[in-house]
C-alpha cells in the first residue's frame, strides 16, 4: 500500500491509528498464539499418522472423549440453563454471592477441582458415603466420574454465556406472551429460550470445547484407566512420554475436532442471527 | 358472545409520581386515554393488563374481580384475558406472522392445526393472508401493526388495550392504518382502551376521550365535546384553540390578568373562554373595526403551519393568531413587532369552568 509510508497527516489516520507501541506487542501476541499450532502442524508425522490414529488405544480414547464431552454438555444444558435463568431473572437476596459461588470452577485450578470432587463424591466423601452406603454407587474412577469432572469444570462457561444472553433479551416479549394467556413455562419454552438460542449455542460450544480438553480434574477424580477414563488429553500426555511423534498426531486430532465443531456451529447459529 | 364492562379504580405511587384514575368502559365502547408524555397513561394500561401491581384499588371485568387490593385478589396477566397491542408490537421475532397470531390459542392448549386455521382467518381479516409465512422483520410497520392486532384479538380477550398503536408508523401509513383500526375496533365486542398522545388518533378511534394529566383525569367526554370545550391548556393546544379563564358577568369576562373580553356566549361566574386562532385578526395600528375585543400585543414567535402562519402573541392576553403568509409579509410581522389584536364577540365560546 502506498499510503503506509505517508506522513499520516490526514485527520482520520491520526484519530483512528493505533499507538505505535501497541503494534509490536500485538504482533508478539499473535505469534505466541499461532506459532505453537503451526509447530504442531509442522511436526505432525503425516506418513505414520494413519497408523497412530488407527491404534485401538487412540480410537478408544477419542471415542471416550467425544462421548463424555457431549454428555457433560448435555448435563450442563439441562442444569445450567435453569441456573442461568435464576441468576438472570431471579430476584432474591444473595444472588451475587450465588453467582460468584457457581463460577468458582472457572478460576479453580482443575486439579483442585478434582480433589474437591473427590472430597465430596469419593467413597468417604460428603455425598459419596451415603451414595455408597444407601445405593451402592461409587463414582470415582468410572466413566461417570469423567462426565462429572468435565461437567464441573465446563458448566460455568455455559451458565455465564446463557446468563448474559438472558440479560440482553427483551423481557417485554415475556410480558407480551403473558397477555396472550401463556403460562410461565410455556413462555419460557416458546419465547424466552428461542430468543436466547444463539447465546445457548455459543455457551454449549464453549462448554463442549472445555470438556473435551479437560485433563486435571478428570485424571484426579476419574483416574487413568484405558477404555473407561483415559480420555484423549490424558492419552496425549501418556503417549508423549514414550512416543512424542504419536502424541503430536493425537493432538492434531483434538485440534481438528475442536476447530471443526466451532466452525460448524458458527455457520449454523452464530452468524445467522447477526 | 357479549362483552364485559371494565370498571377500574387505579391507584399507584412511584416515587414522586402518583396515579389515581377511575375508568369505566362499556362493552363495545372505545375509550382513549389521552395525555402528554409522563401523564401516567401507559402505567394505567400496564396496571389493567396486570403487568404492574396496584398499590390500591380494583379492576373488574363484568362480574370477574380481576384485582382487588382490599380483598387481596390478583389475577396474573396470563389469567386475565386482557389483550394488549404494544407500542412497538413485540411480535415474537423467531415466529412467523401465523405462529404469532396462533400463539395465544396454542398457549391455551388448542391443537396446532386448528390454531393455524384460526390464525389464518384472522390474518385474512386484517388483509394479510398472503403474509402468513413471513417473519416479523420481513413485514412493514403497518403490516406488523395489523399482525399485532390480529394476535391480540385471536386470543379472544375480554378487554383490549392498545398502547400508542400508531406512534411507530410514518404519516402516510398512519392514515390508512388508523381507518382500518377504527373498523376492527368497531367490530370488537369487548371494552377497548387506547392510550395515545395524538389528538387525531384519539378523535378518530375513540367513542369517548379521557384526558389524563399528572396521573389524574382532567377532562372526559365525547371527542366533539372535548374538542369544542377544552378545560386545560394541554387539551386546548391539542385541539388548536386559545383558552383563557376568567369570571363572567353578563357577557363580560374579566380575565385573570386584569383584561376584559366580551363574549356573545351566556354563562356567569367562573368560566373558560375559547376561540380559534383564525378568529384573531392582527393590525399594525389601532383598528376602527366593529370587533368588541381589541388589545395591544407583541409578536413572540412566527411559525408556518401548513398553508397558514401561527403568530404567538405576548402581552396582557397571550393567544395564538392564525393569519395568511400574505398578512405576515404585508405587516412585516416578526418577533418583537407591536400589533393590535381583535376578536369578534360572536367568535368566542364561553362555558362554566
Amino acid at each position: 500500500m502506498s499510503t503506509r509510508r505517508g506522513v499520516g497527516a490526514r485527520p482520520s489516520r491520526r484519530t483512528t491509528g493505533l499507538p505505535a507501541v501497541l503494534v509490536p506487542l500485538a504482533t508478539v501476541a499473535v505469534l505466541f498464539l499461532v506459532v505453537p499450532v503451526i509447530g504442531l502442524l509442522v511436526r505432525t508425522p503425516w506418513r505414520t499418522l494413519g497408523d497412530v490414529l488407527s491404534r485401538d488405544a487412540s480410537i478408544e480414547a477419542l471415542r471416550l472423549s467425544l462421548v463424555c464431552a457431549t454428555l457433560a454438555t448435555a448435563v450442563s444444558l439441562v442444569l445450567g440453563v435453569p441456573l442461568a435463568w435464576v441468576l438472570a431473572r431471579g430476584d432474591f437476596p444473595g444472588r451475587s454471592v450465588l453467582r460468584a459461588a457457581v463460577t468458582v470452577p472457572l478460576v479453580l485450578p482443575p486439579v483442585v477441582g478434582g480433589v474437591a470432587l473427590f472430597a465430596a463424591l469419593g467413597r468417604r466423601g460428603l455425598v459419596g458415603r451415603p451414595l455408597d452406603e444407601v445405593f451402592g454407587i461409587t463414582l470415582p474412577f468410572t466413566t461417570a466420574a469423567v462426565v462429572v469432572a468435565e461437567t464441573f469444570v465446563a458448566m460455568p462457561f455455559l451458565v455465564i454465556a446463557v446468563e448474559g444472553a438472558l440479560r440482553g433479551a427483551d423481557r417485554r416479549y415475556d410480558e407480551a406472551a403473558a397477555t396472550l394467556g401463556a403460562s410461565r413455562w410455556y413462555t419460557f419454552r416458546r419465547v424466552t429460550l428461542p430468543l436466547v438460542a444463539p447465546g445457548v449455542a455459543a455457551g454449549a460450544v464453549l462448554c463442549w470445547a472445555r470438556a473435551l480438553g479437560e485433563f486435571g480434574a478428570t485424571i484426579t477424580f476419574a483416574g487413568n484407566f484405558p477404555g473407561t477414563t483415559r480420555t484423549m488429553p490424558i492419552e496425549v500426555y501418556i503417549t508423549l512420554q514414550q512416543d512424542p511423534a504419536a502424541a503430536v498426531a493425537l493432538s492434531l486430532v483434538l485440534l481438528v475436532v475442536s476447530v471443526a465443531v466451532l466452525a460448524g456451529l458458527r455457520e449454523r447459529w452464530l452468524t445467522s442471527t447477526g | 358472545m357479549s362483552g364485559s364492562t371494565l370498571s377500574a379504580d387505579l391507584r399507584v405511587r412511584r416515587g414522586s409520581f402518583d396515579l389515581d384514575l377511575a375508568l369505566t368502559v362499556q362493552p363495545g365502547e372505545v375509550v382513549a386515554l389521552l395525555g402528554p408524555n409522563g401523564a401516567g397513561k401507559s402505567t394505567a394500561l400496564r396496571l389493567l393488563a396486570g403487568l404492574l401491581p396496584l398499590d390500591d384499588g380494583t379492576v373488574r371485568l363484568g362480574r370477574t374481580v380481576v384485582e382487588d387490593t382490599v380483598a387481596r385478589v390478583r389475577l396474573e396477566p396470563e389469567q386475565r384475558q386482557v389483550g394488549v397491542v404494544f407500542q412497538d408490537y413485540l411480535l415474537f421475532p423467531h415466529l412467523t406472522a401465523r405462529e404469532n397470531v396462533a400463539f395465544g390459542l396454542r398457549a391455551r392448549g388448542m391443537v396446532r392445526r386448528e390454531a393455524r386455521e384460526r390464525a389464518d382467518d384472522w390474518l385474512a381479516r386484517v388483509g394479510l393472508a398472503e403474509h402468513a409465512g413471513r417473519k416479523p422483520r420481513q413485514l412493514s410497520g403497518g403490516q406488523a401493526q395489523r399482525v399485532a392486532l390480529a394476535r391480540a384479538l385471536a386470543a379472544e380477550p375480554r378487554l383490549l388495550l392498545l398502547d400508542e398503536p400508531l406512534a411507530a408508523l410514518d404519516a402516510a401509513t398512519r392514515m390508512e392504518v388508523r381507518a382500518d383500526l377504527r373498523r376492527h375496533l368497531g367490530s370488537f365486542v369487548g371494552a377497548t382502551v387506547v392510550v395515545t398522545h395524538d389528538a387525531l388518533d384519539a378523535m378518530v378511534l375513540a367513542d369517548r376521550l379521557v384526558v389524563v394529566e399528572g396521573g389524574r383525569v382532567v377532562q372526559s367526554g365525547a371527542p366533539r365535546e372535548v374538542a369544542a370545550h377544552p378545560r386545560t391548556d394541554y387539551v386546548a393546544r391539542l385541539v388548536g384553540l386559545n383558552l383563557l379563564r376568567g369570571v363572567a358577568v353578563q357577557g363580560r369576562v374579566d380575565l385573570a390578568g386584569g383584561s376584559t373580553l366580551t363574549s356573545a356566549g351566556h354563562a356567569d361566574g367562573e368560566v373558560f373562554i375559547a376561540f380559534a386562532p383564525n378568529a384573531v385578526a392582527l393590525h399594525r395600528s389601532r383598528p376602527d373595526s366593529s370587533a368588541r375585543n381589541c388589545w395591544p400585543a407583541r409578536v413572540a414567535s412566527v411559525e408556518s403551519h401548513g398553508d397558514t402562519v401561527r403568530v404567538a402573541l405576548d402581552g396582557e392576553i397571550p393567544v395564538v393568531a392564525e393569519v395568511t403568509p400574505w398578512a405576515v409579509a404585508e405587516m412585516a410581522l416578526r418577533p418583537g413587532t407591536e400589533v393590535w389584536a381583535t376578536v369578534k364577540a360572536t367568535e368566542t365560546d364561553v362555558y362554566p369552568a
